[in-house]
């Protein structure tokens, strides 16, 4: 773990860059991460980000399949959204953990 | 007299069954566990089945052996659980409870992807999470010239998240053995990130797949299998050619929890992690791969859960509060190969580690790391599983919560995987 300075504010990271303590999110945060990742944000990405964090705070658990049953996008608006790996780049982004698995 | 009902003969329920059996007075409380099926699987013997290692009969008896005496046991299907009253409707007949115990655990659902179940389903695409896939499997593999095999994660949670690993480890150690490793070219494709998503993990183990020369392919939602062409697609169009899929098609929860309006969209029910409480009605309580609690949903969890849950319903039956006790502990060996394992020790938030099991310092199991003594610890566990586990007998010195002695904390995480 290590402190980070994101759009003028310190956060603790995770080795990856995932954000360790997911209330230290803020939009401004959010559109440094995506750029990083090359991603401009758009208030659809907010929408999807927003969802992630709420089911984050109720620890349940994320999935591609359960993102596109939430009535905001289907998996491949989602896809198009955050190219090449939606869970992980949208999971950095929202601030919240890495999806991991038992190993 | 009270009802205490356990839906589901499986690993959870038959934990139960007996561990609550010897703990409840007979002459105040009933207990009945319903399960439509006959046999009961040692499931872990799945992975060995289709590599020879593991006969038919080394994995499956006949269920009721293992319900004790003074339970009733109900072979009969469960059609809905009406939580409003208390009751429970089956094939032909409605039972009452005052606590009921859910333990459906869960299945696999190939016809939820695109052209699995299609004209190459158990031909050169097959699950080995059933008997039936694994065994179909075996038969295959017997036989098997080469080619390109691809084993795959549809997407998460699943069952045992480690046996799709496990099983690529096997197949190069087995075609080595035959003499065609050379024919064979194996690829790992996952909806995470890697194939160790821990960072402690993917710091320790990261050379397996290098030494294995096993492929990897992260980051991949399969959208549908194109039957004509023999790939597997993404929802980006990356399309995996494959002579042999070897699937783990989506995991979910058995249908009479949908249609008991109880789970979630993967038919898992909504449990408190803690308690094992169901988070909708104080009287059910939920075990095993049944929950929606953010732990793997392997029987070695079960078995730990099983203890916990036990001292909660003696709880709730006599009006105190409820033990926060569960803490997600999984203890599980993972097969390397070549007659080796590792052995993991961990819990909802702390990562596995290095250190020795189960006793500090000595050991003899090696945590995290590969060793002999962990496959042997592997292969004995069918024995514990048939004449300890099930019974409720406990597992000597290891504890239902995880414990931090022993526990070497050395592994710097580092993401060069």
């Amino acid at each position: 773990m290590s402190v980070k300075t994101i759009a003028g504010v310190a956060v603790n990271v995770s080795e990856e860059g995932y954000l360790e303590d997911m209330s230290q999110w803020n939009e401004e945060i959010a559109n440094e991460i995506a750029k990083e990742v090359g991603i401009e944000l758009t208030p659809k990405h907010f929408e999807v980000l927003n969802y992630l964090r709420d089911k984050t705070a109720a620890k349940e658990s994320l999935t591609i399949r359960g993102v596109g049953k939430s009535g905001i996008v289907n998996i491949k608006e989602l896809y198009g959204l955050f190219p090449k790996g939606p869970l992980k780049f949208s999971s950095k982004i929202a601030g919240i953990p890495k999806p991991t698995s038992c190993i | 007299m009270k009802n205490l009902l356990i839906l589901g003969a499986g690993t959870s329920g038959t934990m139960m069954a007996n561990h609550l059996r010897s703990k409840l007075y007979l002459n105040k409380w009933n207990i009945t566990i319903v399960d439509q099926y006959k046999t009961h699987y040692y499931q872990p013997g799945f992975l060995f089945l289709p590599f020879d290692t593991y006969t038919e009969n080394q994995v499956k008896k006949v269920g009721k052996k293992f319900i004790p005496m003074g339970v009733n046991y109900i072979q009969k299907k469960i059609e809905k659980i009406l939580p409003e009253e208390n009751k429970v409707v089956l094939e032909d007949e409605t039972l009452n409870y005052d606590v009921l115990i859910v333990a459906t655990g869960s299945k696999i659902a190939p016809e939820e992807t695109e052209g699995l179940v299609g004209p190459l389903w158990k031909k050169d695409i097959f699950d080995f999470y059933t008997y039936e896939g694994s065994l179909a499997l075996r038969n295959k593999l017997r036989t098997w010239e080469g080619g390109k095999l691809v084993v795959h994660i549809t997407e998460m949670p699943i069952k045992c998240p480690v046996a799709p690993l496990e099983f690529a480890f096997l197949a190069d150690s087995y075609f080595r053995k035959k003499g065609m490793r050379d024919k064979v070219d194996i690829s790992y494709v996952t909806p995470l990130t890697g194939a160790f998503t821990k960072p402690t993990c993917s710091t320790a183990l990261a050379y397996l797949l290098k030494e294995k020369d096993i492929h990897l392919q992260s980051d991949f939602a399969i959208e549908h299998v194109d039957n004509d062409k023999k790939e597997i697609v993404d929802y980006e169009d990356r399309r995996i050619p494959f002579d042999l899929l070897v699937t783990i098609p989506t995991n979910m929860g058995d249908e009479v929890i949908e249609k008991s309006g109880l789970g979630d969209d993967l038919n898992f029910i909504p449990t408190d992690h803690n308690t094992l409480q169901s988070k909708a009605h104080e009287n059910i309580f939920v075990i095993g791969d049944a929950t929606n609690v953010p732990a793997s949903k392997a029987g070695s969890v079960a078995h730990f859960q099983a203890e916990t849950l036990t001292d909660n319903i003696l709880l709730y039956i006599d009006g105190y509060p409820l033990k926060k006790e569960f803490d997600g502990h999984a203890n599980c060996f993972i097969e390397t190969g070549n007659n080796k394992a590792l052995l993991i020790d961990f819990n909802y938030v702390t990562e596995p580690v290095h250190g020795k099991f189960p006793f500090a310092k000595i050991g003899p199991l090696q945590l995290l790391k590969e060793s002999v003594f962990n496959h042997w610890g592997k292969l004995a566990f069918r024995w514990i599983y048939w004449n300890m586990l099930l019974k409720g007998i406990a597992i000597p010195f290891v504890s239902r919560n995880m414990s931090f002695k022993g526990k070497v904390f050395d592994i710097k995480p580092d993401n060069k995987q």
